[in-house]
């Protein structure tokens, strides 16, 4: 018995890389690979966007021809800087409507007991369940006979129906951290229902109702199949969209340098959306209301 | 400053269960009132009756002889201290205790003095501009009770405010709780869990069981005479002891030997038209070691003789524990005040007697001792009903 444990207390005295590196170096490489993973292709495409249209094949990382051709050719046409007004604004209202009707929605469903709640819920769900591509064609159709194709509203309600589902369920998880206790206590402390939620809940709610926003507006700049098929001209064609009709100088040129230039340009609202809003996301802000 | 008084005030939640039933207590202008009674018994149902977060089902609530029962929370001029605390997380001390002043339009000088004023009464002042999160849990509960006091409400409800501290504050909080009613002297309703709280905050108790009024006095009342085995149970640390017994002519035969009645006892049962079947009760503080005590007073009670199965010197006195044997009894209310002490234990032959007995007794563990109890102390319950029959309010 004690001489076959032998060998083991040697690989026990001689611990292996992994456990020599410690649990710090192992994370970090995980993250490294995770990163990776999700960062090559975007850099990628910044890649392309600097190449000149003779060595966009080249198959190297880096370019051997750095242009701003380009950024310089997508800005020349109206085409995309239009696009980019469109996104932008239609983005903007779907999401301020989306989170403020959601945020009244959240709050009726986290802490009010109505008649209805739950199919109120059940039927958000299912709305955000259903597969968008089934209801192109009959959105089509009743967009055309309403005269809402290839408007702002034509896009922005669609948006708001399928955003609403996302921004009720994250706001109602994060009103149903905040204390009951703390309205009650600003109702003793003579507020109307209207003050309490003002003074005292809606601060508290501020990280919930960025982080939905956040979501809400990456989910329609990134809208794709409804730009798409609701939109025909510049009037409304949000970038993923005008992306499709992008062409080169020149008919015959590939459009791949354009293309990325533009998927690089409309990733930048993105990041300053994301930014501006994740300072206010501020972590454990309920901490110390209630002992725990 | 104002006089509350629930008549017949009944609360019945939506899904039908019946939390309170037809309570009615008289709160006296600058009386200091505690609800007692076990978890799920109706307490803060109660007091956010008065408070306005929940309505009335039925009977009436009078604040000052006037009916509130639909006045909003905000119109009833009523400081509430919540057991969480509930203190404004984003907001800084000063503004905590701000926050009912502001809401009442108060111009700012007198906010600042009112802050200023609470937070020295409370020790407050170096914490008035830092957030709750950094405060230790006595400081939380000053912040929630100087949010209370600021406005000068009519009345203050605390829904257990001192169960979340630790023992050690916990006793020092009650004194500064006990020090400021007397100080504001506004009429104030505490709800507690414990004891020591009942015992020595409240100028009354009233005690509480499933949503029923059992009985109102003033503490050393319900410990001297309580109305039924519940009340009895429930108030005094440790607890009364219980034993089946029967009556017959002014002698009562129990696991603890046969005990003859002193007359004015005998004229009390005798009175409330006993049965034969009595559960007898005795508190732990009424035995003694009968070597401490002189032959007169000895034939005014009971001697026998047990073994010490477990001894805790206190240094002022001693707690001695013996088996006794003894059906079990079978009552609703002990089994009840069984489940909210966490002590039910099923089926058990031999019933566990606990004695207080004065820091002179020679009593040892494993050994055989002489105890004595008074006769005229002992209390008899109806086991039926378990009205005390030995009631004499
Ligand atoms: N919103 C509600 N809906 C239905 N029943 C409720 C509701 N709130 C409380 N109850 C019931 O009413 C009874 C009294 O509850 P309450 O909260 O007043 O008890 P409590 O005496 O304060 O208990 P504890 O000491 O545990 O705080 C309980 O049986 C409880 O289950
Ligand atoms: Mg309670």
């Amino acid at each position: 018995m004690a001489i076959q444990t032998a060998p083991d207390q040697d690989q026990w005295t001689r611990p292996s890389i992994w456990t020599r590196w410690g649990p710090k170096a192992r994370w970090g490489l995980i993250d490294i690979l995770v990163i990776a993973y999700a960062i090559i292709p975007v850099l990628w495409i910044v890649s392309l966007s600097f190449k000149t249209p003779s060595t966009l094949s080249d198959k190297s990382f880096i370019p051997n021809e750095w242009t701003w051709d380009n950024y310089i050719n997508i800005f020349k046409t109206t085409d995309f800087i239009q696009a980019l007004i469109n996104s932008i604004g239609i983005a903007l209202i779907a999401t301020l409507i989306a989170v403020v009707l959601g945020t009244m929605a959240a709050y009726a469903i986290a802490r009010l007991d109505f008649p209805g709640k739950r199919i109120l819920v059940g039927v958000s769900l299912m709305i955000a369940m259903f597969p968008q591509v089934s209801l192109v064609s009959p959105l089509f159709d009743m967009e055309r006979s309403l005269g809402l194709f290839d408007t702002w509203p034509g896009l922005i309600l669609p948006y708001i129906t399928f955003a609403l589902p996302l921004a009720i369920y994250t706001l109602s998880a994060f009103f149903r951290e905040i204390p009951w206790e703390l309205e009650k206590a600003a109702k003793m402390d003579g507020a109307t229902p209207g003050q309490a939620f003002r003074k005292v809940i809606a601060p508290l709610a501020a990280p919930g109702v960025f982080t939905t926003a956040i979501l809400v507006f990456i989910f329609c700049w990134n809208d794709f199949l409804f730009a798409i098929s609701l939109t025909s001209t510049n009037e409304s064609r949000t970038v993923p969209a005008a992306l499709q009709f992008f062409t080169g100088a020149s008919y015959f040129e590939d459009p791949t340098g354009t293309t990325s230039a533009a998927a690089v340009i409309i990733t930048i609202p993105i990041i300053i959306f994301v930014l501006f809003f994740q300072r206010r996301i501020v972590a454990g802000l309920t901490s110390g209301a209630v002992k725990g | 400053m104002a006089e509350i008084v629930l008549d017949k005030v009944t609360k019945r939640y939506p899904d039908g269960a019946l939390a309170v039933s037809e309570a009615n207590i008289e709160i006296a202008d600058g009386e200091f009132i505690i609800l007692v009674g076990p978890s799920g018994c109706g307490k803060s149902t109660m007091l956010n009756m008065i408070a306005g977060l929940e309505d009335i089902s039925d009977g009436e609530l009078r604040i000052d002889g006037q009916r509130v029962n639909e006045k909003a929370p905000k119109d009833r001029d009523i400081a509430m201290v919540f057991q969480s605390y509930a203190l404004y997380p984003h907001m800084s001390v000063r503004e905590n205790m701000a926050f009912p002043l502001r809401l009442a339009k108060v111009d700012d000088a007198t906010v600042r003095a009112k802050v200023d004023e609470a937070a020295e009464i409370l020790d407050l002042t170096q914490h008035l501009d830092r957030k709750p999160a950094n405060l230790s849990g006595g400081q939380r509960q000053r912040v929630a009770m100087g949010r209370a006091i600021v406005r000068s409400p009519k009345a203050f409800l605390m829904d257990e405010p001192l169960s979340n501290l630790d023992a050690k504050l916990r006793v020092q909080m009650r004194t500064s709780v006990s020090k400021l009613q007397k100080q504001l002297a506004t009429t104030t309703v505490y709800v507690t869990h414990d004891q020591t709280e009942a015992m020595t905050l409240g100028d009354r108790v009233v005690v509480l069981r499933g949503g029923l009024v059992q009985q109102i006095g003033s503490p050393q009342f319900l410990y001297d005479n309580p109305a039924n085995l519940f009340v009895a149970g429930f108030i005094g640390s440790p607890a009364m002891n219980f034993m089946p017994a029967t009556l017959a002519d002014g002698k009562v035969t129990s696991p603890l030997g046969d005990v003859t009645l002193t007359d004015r006892v005998r004229q009390l049962v005798e009175a409330a038209n006993a049965n034969r079947d009595v559960i007898m009760g005795v508190r732990p503080e009424h035995f003694e070691d009968a070597r401490l005590i002189d032959d007169a007073a000895r034939g005014g009670g009971v001697v026998f003789k047990s073994r010490v199965e477990v001894l805790e010197s206190m240094g002022s006195d001693k707690y001695a524990y013996f088996n006794v044997d003894g059906r079990h009894i079978e009552s609703q209310e002990l089994a009840e005040l069984a489940a909210d002490a966490g002590t039910a234990d099923a089926g058990e032959t031999a019933m566990a007697l606990v004695t207080r007995l004065s820091a002179a007794s020679g009593a040892s563990e494993g050994e055989e001792l002489d105890i004595w109890f008074d006769a005229d102390k002992v209390q008899l319950f109806d086991p039926e009903s378990g009205r005390n029959l030995t009631y004499s309010g």
